[in-house]
């Protein structure tokens, strides 16, 4: 049984030394970053280890970062209750790569990739039944993505005259605001320079 | 003669009654057989994730009230523990206290709204009449504190909005001594009732295996015999030093989840009652200027006070860069949020695990071979509310 974190990210890159790319503790939690390759192993045996026992997948995020070569990643979030802990698990990968799905391990991953999927346009392999599951009946674009903008594109409302309820491109009275109030909190530029070096005095 | 069948496609919902929201149910049926059940969802879908990600941390706290808007503080409860946690600040002993007196008391307001509406599901009418009569008091309670019935953003990075006034205190203890009653009462119309029974009794059967490979959690996993509650196992806050039972079913179908229900009605009782009982004295949030706004005296006296006050009213607080995974026992079952900062005043990316998204994907494994009439049984006893699953 492995109860503490440190011991298990030990025992996990012994384990699987060559597999894990990264891994490391923060907040508590401990982070293991694998190949997109190696990921349905390593899932696996996260869950069928008898000292790992992450017999329960809590949840499958995806993240978008539109600057990086490796567009999109996914946490995979994993409990163990024998051991009362937890572990994430994350993958780095380009716009078009598919990923393995691991419905095959756990069945509960089927909503989550096809959340995924509606979401960020990530595609699974061996994925049972990937469809949207979130969004409209026949939307087009995955609306989590960075560059997707907050309205969206289409409204809809009931049209008196055709007497059902239509589609339209969005128009708005007033464009979408976003203030950026974000500012230096600590002053300007020249200030922070000279606090800098202030500090580094003080290091010194 | 062979007999050909042939199955039927029935649409249950998006507008029925029993669907408890907007769910809508393909049902492919042979006879009153259920074959297949599949879930289409979404149709409440407001895109939560997408909007948090533009606004600030404090901005970003009332999303979570619209989420399982039967018990919002709860999920409020969740964020703000992950802000903390990624800024790595206390919160006030009283805070912490008032969190869990109003977390228990939306634990109540969700099960008692479950219960009722499970039992008019399968045909009683009278237990949600006196239920939600119970509601209303216990709202009219988040409404003292935090001015709203039901979207109540109360809470705050750093701890509550508001202190509560003593006479409120007063009253949730009155509360908490005159509603095991209307538990006994409620338990009377329903436990040993013959067709609730009939209704419930080995209907939805879940094994502990089974329970897991889903990712169950709270109640639906309790039910099946997992002794497994976030508030023991992992807590947070004050409950460490709280005295409560987890009530744990054993056969794992609606009855069972029905009686842990009931039972952790009781234990949260409990746990309000002895919150009231220690609540110490104290400021009732962070005293870090740079994430709790001052109050109203200050404002007038301290130029300090006043430039916070500006700057946490536009540009907001900054949040260290970092992920981190925050989980609160919610009425319905572990509710998560998954926080990215990326070192600004909002959120890279905040993923929402919603317990009922877990439980109502199990619909078709849950429900296959069952009757028709037993579909609304087993969803009431999943214990769905649409704002949280389709977010």
């Amino acid at each position: 049984m492995i109860d503490n974190l440190k011991k298990l990210e030990t025992y996990l890159n012994s384990e699987l030394s060559i597999k894990i790319r990264n891994s490391l503790i923060e907040n508590n939690e401990l982070l293991i970053e694998v190949d997109q390759k190696d990921l349905v192993q390593v899932i696996q045996f996260l869950k069928s280890d008898d000292k790992c026992k992450f017999r329960q997948l809590v949840d499958i995020a995806g993240v978008d970062y539109p600057s990086d070569e490796n567009r999109f990643k996914l946490v995979y979030l994993f409990l163990s209750h024998e051991n009362n802990n937890r572990i994430k698990l994350s993958i780095k990968f380009k716009v078009n790569e598919i990923i393995n799905s691991i419905t095959k391990i756990f069945p509960s991953a089927n909503w989550m990739e096809r959340e995924v999927f509606d979401m960020y346009g990530i595609k699974f392999k061996n994925h049972p039944d990937l469809r949207r599951i979130l969004t409209d009946y026949g939307f087009k674009g995955h609306p989590l993505r960075k560059d997707f903008p907050l309205t969206g594109f289409n409204e809809v409302r009931y049209s008196e005259k055709e007497k059902k309820v239509i589609y339209e491109p969005v128009k708005l009275e007033q464009n979408y605001r976003n203030f950026d109030f974000e500012s230096p909190w600590e002053g300007t530029s020249y200030l922070k320079e000279i606090t800098k070096k202030e500090t580094n005095g003080k290091k010194n | 003669m062979v007999k050909k069948t042939k199955s039927l496609n029935l649409n249950f919902g998006p507008q029925h009654p029993a669907a408890h929201g907007v769910l809508r149910l393909i049902l492919e049926l042979d006879g009153e057989v259920v074959e297949k059940a599949d879930p289409h969802i979404g149709l409440l879908h407001r895109g939560t994730e997408k909007l948090i990600e533009q606004k600030t941390y404090t901005q970003a706290l009332p999303y979570f009230d619209r989420l399982d808007y039967v018990a919002p503080m709860n999920q409020e409860h969740a964020f703000a523990l992950a802000a903390e946690k990624l800024l790595k600040i206390e919160v006030p002993i009283r805070a912490k206290y008032i969190r869990v007196i109003f977390c228990e008391i939306g634990r109540i307001l969700s099960h008692i709204l479950n219960v009722t509406t499970q039992a008019l599901d399968v045909g009683a009418l009278t237990p949600s009449l006196w239920g939600f009569e119970e509601r209303e008091t216990l709202m009219t309670f988040y409404e003292r504190a935090s001015g709203s019935r039901l979207h109540a953003n109360y809470f705050r990075t750093g701890g509550v909005h508001q202190d509560i006034p003593i006479k409120l205190v007063d009253d949730i203890e009155k509360f908490c001594k005159s509603f095991p009653k209307i538990i006994d009462d409620l338990e009377g119309l329903l436990t040993d009732n013959r067709i609730f029974k009939q209704r419930n009794v080995e209907i939805g059967v879940v094994s502990k295996q089974e329970a897991l490979d889903h990712s169950f959690s709270g109640v639906m996993l309790r039910g099946s015999g997992v002794p497994w509650d976030l508030r023991r196992s992992q807590p947070y806050e004050i409950y460490n030093d709280l005295d409560f039972k987890i009530p744990i079913g054993k056969n794992g179908d609606c009855y069972d989840r029905y009686l842990c229900r009931i039972e952790e009605m009781r234990e949260s009782v409990k746990i309000i009652l002895q919150c009231i009982e220690r609540l110490p004295k104290g400021p009732v949030k962070s005293i870090d200027g740079k994430i709790s706004p001052p109050n109203r005296d200050d404002l007038k006296q301290s130029m300090e006070a006043l430039i916070h006050h500006f700057k946490l009213f536009t540009e907001g607080y900054r949040v260290p860069k970092g992920d981190v995974y925050t989980a609160v026992e919610a009425p319905k079952g572990e509710f998560g949020v998954y926080l990215i900062s990326d070192g600004s005043n909002k959120p890279y990316r905040c993923k929402i695990r919603a317990p009922g998204f877990s439980h109502l994907q199990a619909m078709d494994y849950l429900i296959r071979g069952h009757m028709l009439a037993d579909v609304p049984a087993v969803l009431g006893s999943l214990d769905i509310v649409f704002g949280e699953v389709d977010r």
